[in-house]
């Protein structure tokens, strides 16, 4: 295991002090937890957004914390759900009466956590409410199965929730545009290479030189297959294929695209992905309201990345592109 | 039973960080390779909280703090289930400074009912229930022919090892491993990994 680390417990809690060094206009730390939270408290009492999960996925997600984003972080080990006292810390921050909303990423120990989470603060009178994330259509949705993981798509969630909770609006209206952002939304992902989780020391997966995994998880769950390298063009084309399939959208549709490095990717090559995902869009006769490219949900360095269509309707339209002012989004 | 209630979780302990690898590299194959890790780093966090206290000899308070230091330490799917598992078995034995098959019985019905509930997973959906249920299910019919705690939790340290063979036979429907489908099957659980070795080092302990 090649890192630029100290030592391997200790990088979660010497990654906070970094992002708290760095951005301190932005986030502070919740003292004894792994939680960040707004710098400043927001003017007007506003429903507050609390997102978290394993760390490894860097900027997400306390570098989505601030105006137009999300409220609080809570960072697990990597790539590990946090535990509920760290969430309920962070829901405790961060409340100022109108009531809390959880962004959960669909993995059952995420989802358990943040559930006992909830527990906790709803006995302390604190209204909490959550939303799950499920946008990974590599996963079999079944009734057999937990259903799809959340992925990359779960920052579009934070962007749009964030906006409406801006507004004032109602705890129940920031989660019914946090559920319409997820009902809309898919992404799907491949690697090239794997990563290494710094406390297992090797890597999670191992792939040939010339072999590529598709559908893979963010932690580095093994995907739908495996196959043969081919062109950036190809492999767009397959990963487009599939979340159009999941989510037929008729000619004249507006969407916004995510196409998100996991880590160690370059952004040349993410620009060559979205070259052919903007091509393909617009042979299907749809608007691309918004692009984002670059690293939102890595996985360590990971070598590859995912692309995530949102659905848009005038709503959604107007939430995306309002501005945000986060450590890893900016927008005016 | 008799025995020190430190020592026993201290070998619980000891045992399940001796196998972090193995329940890591079996969680890589089918999972995101964190249980081991996980779960060593939750029983450190026992140990250290167990030595920075006073002795307590009621079972029941030592056993919540056991659960409430595993579901502030594992995280993953593991940390709230067998948090929740620590802190149900507390209730029976609230109170108690030694356990007979009964108060057993109950401790660990109430383990499972906690597991089930918050995972909301039954037998045969490839996690820690196939190891544990089986497991009850074995003590309670040796505590029923009046066999000693020992006897019986001999019994059900071999029926959590069935169920962990019996994990490799079937498919996941909880869990990450889910998101495998066919795929999962041939691989062991696991969390029934890591429960059948808890059963594990209660015995050797008591055969020692
Ligand atoms: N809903 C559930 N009910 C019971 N056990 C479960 C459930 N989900 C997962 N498990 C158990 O948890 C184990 C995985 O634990 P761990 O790797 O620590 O968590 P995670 O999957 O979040 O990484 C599985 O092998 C399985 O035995
Ligand atoms: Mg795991």
């Amino acid at each position: 295991m090649k890192k630029v680390i100290n030592v391997p417990e200790q990088v979660v809690e010497e990654m906070l002090q970094g992002m708290v060094s760095a951005h301190p206009q932005y986030v502070k730390r919740v003292d004894g937890f792994e939680v960040l939270v707004r710098a400043n408290k927001p003017e007007a009492a506003k429903v507050a957004l609390v997102s978290g999960g394993g760390s490894g996925h860097e900027p997400s997600h306390a570098g989505f914390v601030g105006r137009g984003m999300l409220d609080g972080a809570v960072a697990g080990a990597v790539f590990t759900s946090p535990t509920p006292d760290q969430v309920y810390e962070a829901v405790k921050a961060v409340d100022n009466g109108k009531g809390v909303l959880l962004i959960i990423k669909n993995y059952s120990g995420d989802v358990m956590n943040f559930e006992m989470a909830i527990e906790m603060a709803s006995a302390d009178g604190i209204t909490v409410d959550k939303v799950i994330v499920n946008d990974d259509v590599a996963v079999e949705n079944s009734t057999w199965t937990i259903g799809r993981r959340g992925i990359a798509g779960t920052v579009l969630v934070h962007k749009i929730a964030g906006a409406k909770a801006e507004t004032g609006a109602e705890l129940e209206e920031v989660k019914r545009v946090a559920d319409k952002v997820i009902h809309n939304v898919r992404s799907m992902g491949m690697a090239l290479d794997s990563c290494t989780v710094p406390a297992a020391g090797k890597p999670s997966f191992v792939l040939e030189d010339n072999e590529i995994e598709i559908g893979m998880g963010i932690h580095g769950e093994p995907g739908t297959h495996r196959e043969v390298l081919r062109s950036a063009d190809e492999i767009t084309d397959h990963l487009v294929d599939k979340i159009l399939a999941d989510m037929p959208l008729a000619a004249g549709e507006e969407v916004a695209v995510l196409v998100n490095g996991l880590g160690a990717t370059p952004l040349m090559e993410l620009y060559i992905v979205n070259r052919k995902v903007a091509a393909l869009l617009k042979e299907k006769g749809l608007h691309i309201a918004k692009t984002y490219i670059g690293n939102y949900m890595t996985s360590l360095e990971m070598a590859g990345f995912s692309i995530s269509i949102l659905k848009l309707d005038s709503e959604l339209k107007e939430l995306l592109l309002a501005p945000a002012d986060t450590p890893a989004l900016v927008q005016f | 039973m008799s025995g020190n209630l430190y020592e026993v979780i201290s070998a619980v302990g000891e045992m399940i960080i001796g196998n972090r690898q193995k329940l890591t590299d079996l969680d890589a194959a089918i999972g995101d390779g964190d249980h081991g890790i996980n779960m060593a780093r939750g029983f450190e966090a026992v140990k250290a909280k167990l030595q920075g206290m006073e002795m307590e000899s009621d079972i029941g308070k030592v056993l919540k703090i056991v659960g409430m230091t595993l579901i502030s330490s594992v995280g993953g799917a593991a940390g709230p289930l067998y948090g929740t598992a620590f802190l149900r078995a507390a209730a029976p034995s609230q109170g108690k400074t030694e356990l007979d098959t009964q108060t057993i019985g109950l401790m660990l019905e109430a383990a499972i009912a906690g597991i089930k509930e918050r995972g909301k997973a039954t037998t045969g959906e490839k996690t820690m229930l196939d190891a544990l249920v089986p497991a009850y299910e074995a003590f309670q019919d040796g505590a029923n022919t009046g066999k000693t705690v020992t006897a019986c939790l001999e019994l059900a340290y071999e029926a959590a090892q069935q169920g962990v063979e019996f994990t490799k036979t079937i498919i996941a429907t909880k869990g990450r491993a889910s998101y495998l489908g066919e795929r999962s099957r041939g691989h062991q659980d696991p969390g029934a990994t890591s429960s059948y070795i808890m059963l594990k080092a209660l015995v050797e302990y008591l055969r020692r």
